[in-house]
């Protein structure tokens, strides 16, 4: 899995980071997602999907 | 048995986000979704932001690019609009422009029977009684909506004046509604350095969304930046003849309220923009741009099946089903709550997402049940090739909603709308940090954050993701406050 961001047009919203809080964080100043992990393990995957599917600005990008 | 298949109707952020838990709840039948507005599906909270402001180009608000539709083998019909349904027997009845857009499979008038049909029409902006006939006055639903007013704000007002860069300010815009959508369309005019009216029948911006406190908190906010803010009710608009080359529509000159007009909040500081009309202050806005932000209508008038309850909103149950067979989500869905115990419409844009994901879930679930049951009749080949079946699940979201003003982004979890008891704390006036608590029967069902580091927010939600007594509220967000 490799992840992608458009961090220009994120909202702030922060429902990555409850979804994922182990690849996804926010900047202190403004809320703008952080990729902590852009090759998250397997673990992770259902958790990173639902967060993509979920982001209210459609920001997070996932591949196979 | 040939599939039929899964209609959704509305091509916005609710119908993409069911047409996409579809497929990846393992719908493999054909998908139809039908959008009456000729774009792919576009986001919409950037249109009173960074669209209108000239910061975005409108391909940055897509969804979804072309590309990224692909993998979802859609029957896409853009440009088409659903006309009614069937409820008994799932058929919609369609009226479509053929061929508006590349990706437009256009389809002429006709019925198409469906497997499931989910219903994501949305709102459309409400507006006055022959406004729609008078050039300068606009509303604010669609990119379209956003792309004229841009145009208009981005020129300098004038119908039909060209070569003036974005931010050519100085016209007057008179803002008729004072709620989420105004304000923030306020922010962005004031921004360009256009003199600003917000008028509203409410005394205090948002109120109706955010409770009185935190809308003075705003609107001390607007005032700072030079816009007006009024309390009362538009009668009608002053016009003049169009531009003798332009032919067309009268122009608006002025906004016409019904009482008046006060100053909202007497004896505070009025701000930059100078009151116009002398004594007669308020009773006639001069006014070259128009904008209605007057609340929205659900999309259900196409909906004449009596087997659907169409009042404020498709009804739904907890499933977010109004039919079987047919479910509802984001803007245009009402459904029982199973958390909050009462029937909850929302217009914000996580819900349309989280609600589109919930509708198709349950669709699916319940397709996959008629499809093994006695009365397989109706099964899909769609739903006995999908994965093994997930099971309905009531849609118990904790509503999220955010509003972003000059550089104050308000952020709230729960329910903070028809509360009846709200208790605000600012933390910092002079940069509008502030939290308030929204309650309602004695317990807490709402929180608001404004200008909270991200962390603190995140961890509000919790808070009210059931209704919760009043003081244990107060003492979690508290803890919440401390340990960020």
């Amino acid at each position: 899995m490799k992840i992608t961001l458009d961090a220009d047009r994120c909202c702030a919203a922060g429902q990555c980071v409850l979804i994922a809080p182990e690849v996804f964080d926010q900047r202190d100043e403004d809320g703008v997602v952080v990729l902590l992990d852009a090759e998250p393990p397997a673990g992770q995957h259902d958790a990173v999907r639902e967060a993509a599917a979920v982001c209210p600005a459609a920001v997070i990008e996932v591949r196979a | 048995m040939t599939g039929l298949p899964i209609a959704v109707v509305g091509a916005s952020a609710a119908g993409l986000a069911a047409a996409e838990a579809l497929r990846r709840f393992g719908w493999r039948g054909p998908l139809t979704l039908i959008g009456d507005e000729p774009h792919l599906p576009y986001d919409r909270p950037p249109l009173s932001k960074q669209l209108l402001q000239g910061a975005w180009a409108p391909e940055k608000l897509l969804l979804r690019t072309a590309d990224q539709l692909a993998p979802l083998d859609l029957d896409l019909r853009l440009g088409t609009r659903a006309t009614g349904l069937d409820v008994a027997g799932r058929t919609l009845t369609l009226d479509g422009d053929v061929g508006v857009s590349p990706l437009a499979q256009g389809r002429e008038r006709g019925t198409l029977r469906c497997a499931g049909v989910i219903i994501a029409t949305g709102v459309a902006a409400r507006t006055l009684p022959g406004a729609d006939r008078i050039a300068g006055v606009h509303t604010l639903r669609t990119l379209d909506d956003a792309l004229a007013l841009r145009g208009r704000l981005a020129n300098g007002g004038t119908p039909g004046s060209e070569g003036v860069a974005a931010g050519g300010g100085g016209r007057r815009l008179v803002i008729v509604g004072n709620g989420v959508l105004g304000c923030e369309a306020a922010a962005v005019a004031r921004e360009l350095g256009h003199e600003v009216t917000l008028v509203g029948i409410e005394a205090t911006p948002m109120a109706a969304a955010v409770g009185t406190e935190v809308g003075e908190l705003l609107a001390e906010e607007h005032r700072a930046r030079g816009v007006r803010l009024l309390t009362g009710a538009v009668d009608g608009f002053e016009t003049a003849p169009a531009d003798p080359a332009g032919g067309g529509d009268r122009r608006v000159t002025a906004v016409r309220l019904a009482h008046g007009g006060t100053p909202a909040g007497e004896g505070r500081a009025s701000g930059g923009v100078a009151a116009g009309g002398g004594g007669a202050e308020g009773r006639l806005l001069p006014a070259d741009l128009v904008l209605l932000a007057i609340g929205s209508r659900p999309g259900v008038d196409w909906l004449d099946d009596p087997a659907l309850d169409t009042g404020d909103g498709l009804r739904c149950d907890a499933y977010c089903a109004a039919a079987p067979g047919v479910y509802a989500a984001g803007d245009v869905a009402r459904w029982d709550h199973p958390v909050h115990g009462r029937p909850l419409r929302f217009e914000h844009r996580m819900n349309a997402t989280e609600q589109g994901m919930a509708a198709a879930r349950n669709l699916l679930a319940e397709l996959a049940a008629e499809a093994s049951g006695p009365a397989g009749a109706t099964a899909a080949a769609g739903a006995e090739a999908a994965a093994p079946a997930p099971e309905r699940r009531p849609f118990a979201p904790v509503p999220y909603f955010w509003s972003d003003q000059y550089a104050v982004k308000l952020q709230a979890y729960g329910l903070t709308a028809g509360a009846d008891r709200v208790e605000t704390t600012v933390l910092d006036r002079a940069a509008r940090r502030a939290l308030a608590l929204y309650g309602r029967d004695r317990s807490a069902v709402g929180v608001l954050a404004a200008g909270l580091p991200p962390r603190q927010v995140r961890a509000l939600r919790a808070v009210v993701a059931a209704p919760l007594p009043w003081e244990e509220a107060r003492e979690r967000i508290a803890a919440a406050l401390a340990a960020g």
